[in-house]
């Protein structure tokens, strides 16, 4: 009973790439994997545990979701709503300290990757 | 006035907002390589049952905070979370009705501000205070146990006096005492300039029900319950592990009140067999209705309930968003009653305005208290947007937030205006006093989600 957000099995989809939303999630307990699809083929993004967010994007464009994120084992999940998120960032703009920390995590983590594959190339 | 490097901070109080303080406050210095030290002066353990580690609170952590919460990277571990609330049920005279949030997720944590009521069993509990305390531990704070019973302005510090005769002196005091200690009122006498929160008395107190009879009859819901009884505002049963607690708030809440709301069939129905069990654990404590004034002066800036917070919800939010106002002024501008001033009271008076908005809003709820045919009325468009899936949920959203504390009151004030909102509250009104309409004749029944059985 204790514990909060929604429980999740494993192999569970949150949203799927291309679907609309208007909130973020914040894992409280378990693990997701972010996965691009292209040409029917999926392609694993990254991991994420216990206090990792995503679903950001929807937060700050009106654009659709860019993975899809499916659970490994089971997992529990708090949503953010944007009305919630935005109004504590007018009020305080720190709030958004540690979303930019992760957004800057995972650029540098994109920029190695892009890197590595044109090398291969 | 700045702090700089080796400044030395007293936070006096360990409830929300003191440990919340020093928690953003050794955050921030981190992160802009501020070398500086926060005693927190706290003689309550948090580790004791009953009143020896309790702050005296109804222990809900609305919505909001839960968000912004995990947003700051704080999550509430199941340990603190005794139970995870995803509805209100209202009860009235004339029926009642669960308001559900659409996601059925939950998002309000129903916590001990110690680790239970007095004479409980040993339970598998963390005080929400002491795991907010351990947080501000971790990033460096250190903790006196001791009583601070006076605070003396010098050239250029504070200096905290405690009972046992020690004293020190800091570069920055924070109080964070909140209403029920008596520091605020000798600070009052004392001080001549400073006035402490106007106060009035509620009631809590906690039933051992056990999990499985809370389960069945309460479930992830908390009751609350809009009776025409006077002097009451807010009434509600908040499920928890093995207990229930019942916080009551209103003006000035006396045993009169007290056995006149448990004399309600509508409490009565919420126990087993209708019988209200005796309660292991029960205090008066006072909140605050009205700010501290002022809230703030040079080396010297009062958070949480001592200073200003919301009028009888979100009182944990409350503590939230003034002491990182507090913690973010002291940094980044300064501590003198000018930048304080500047960047610290703007919340406190949006704060008080937005409760100026919330005392009109309770007195439209007294006078729905009072009209049956406009409880008929909110009943049946609420249980008609329950049964509903894609349709706006009016009045639902009006009372989740004015239950929970979600929203600002202004912002609920200003949803009641809507047209939309008035034309179907009208509509309702008309319809559920008709005569032979369901509700027009007797009492309504809950059978599920906005279901209402007759």
């Amino acid at each position: 009973m204790a514990g909060l957000g929604k429980n999740y099995k494993a192999g569970e989809v949150i949203f799927r790439q291309g679907d609309t939303g208007n909130c973020m999630f914040v894992i409280q307990d378990g693990e997701v994997e972010a996965i691009a699809e292209s040409d029917g083929r999926e392609f694993r993004l990254r991991t994420m545990g216990r206090n990792d967010f995503f679903g950001e994007m929807a937060l700050f464009e009106e654009e659709t979701r860019t993975a899809t994120i499916r659970t490994t084992k089971p997992t529990r999940i708090l949503s953010i709503d944007k009305k919630n998120f935005l109004g504590g960032i007018y009020e305080d703009p720190s709030l958004a300290f540690r979303l930019v920390q992760t957004m800057s995590h995972r650029i540098r983590d994109l920029t190695e990757r892009l890197a590595r594959y044109e090398q291969q190339k | 006035m700045t702090l700089g490097d080796g400044a030395r901070i007293a936070v006096i109080g360990a409830g929300p907002a003191g440990s919340m303080f020093s928690y953003f406050f050794l955050s921030m210095a981190e992160t802009i390589g501020l070398d500086v030290a926060i005693d927190i002066f706290e003689p309550r353990r948090f580790c004791h049952r009953g009143p020896a580690g309790c702050n005296h609170c109804g222990g809900i952590v609305s919505e909001s905070l839960v968000q912004r919460l995990a947003t700051e990277g704080i999550r509430l571990p199941d340990c603190v979370v005794q139970r995870g609330i995803e509805s209100y049920t209202l009860h009235m005279d004339v029926g009642d009705v669960e308001i559900a949030t659409p996601l059925m997720e939950k998002r309000i944590a129903a916590i001990y501000r110690g680790i239970g009521p007095r004479s409980s069993e040993p339970l598998e509990t963390h005080s929400f205070d002491g795991y907010l305390l351990d947080l501000a531990t971790q990033k460096g704070a250190r903790v006196i146990p001791r009583l601070v019973t006076g605070l003396r302005r010098e050239e250029d510090s504070m200096r905290v006096q405690c009972a046992d005769q020690f004293t020190d002196s800091y570069e920055l005091a924070v109080v964070a005492t909140g209403v029920n200690s008596r520091l605020t009122e000798m600070l009052e006498r004392e001080s001549g300039e400073f006035a402490r929160p106007d106060r009035t008395k509620t009631f809590i107190c906690e039933f051992h029900l056990g999990r499985k009879v809370i389960r069945e009859t309460f479930g992830p819901s908390m009751h609350v319950f809009l009776l025409d009884i006077p002097r009451l505002e807010f009434a509600a049963l908040i499920p928890k592990g093995d207990y229930v607690t019942l916080c009551l708030l209103g003006d000035d809440i006396d045993e009169a009140l007290i056995d006149k709301f448990f004399s309600a069939r509508e409490v009565r129905e919420r126990f087993p067999d209708g019988v209200i069990p005796g309660h292991v654990c029960h205090c008066y404590p006072r909140i605050n209705i009205r700010s501290a004034s002022p809230v703030c002066g040079d080396r010297l800036v009062f958070i949480g309930d001592s200073g200003t917070t919301r009028l009888f919800k979100d009182g944990i939010g409350a503590a939230y968003r003034t002491s990182k106002a507090a913690a973010k002024t002291a940094i980044f501008h300064g501590v003198s009653a000018e930048d304080f001033g500047n960047h610290y009271a703007p919340l406190c008076r949006r704060i008080n305005n937005d409760n100026r908005v919330g005392k009109l809003v309770f007195r439209f709820a007294t006078l729905v208290q009072k009209a049956r045919f406009a409880r008929r009325g909110i009943l049946a468009m609420t249980a008609h947007e329950q049964r509903q899936t894609d349709s706006p949920r009016r009045m639902s959203g009006v009372l989740w937030d004015l239950f929970s504390g979600s929203a600002s009151y202004t912002d609920v004030f200003l949803r009641t205006l809507h047209p939309a909102y008035l034309g179907a509250l009208l509509w309702n009104l008309v319809a559920a006093n008709l005569p032979g309409s369901p509700s027009g004749n007797g009492r309504a029944e809950k059978g599920g989600h906005g279901h209402v059985r007759h």
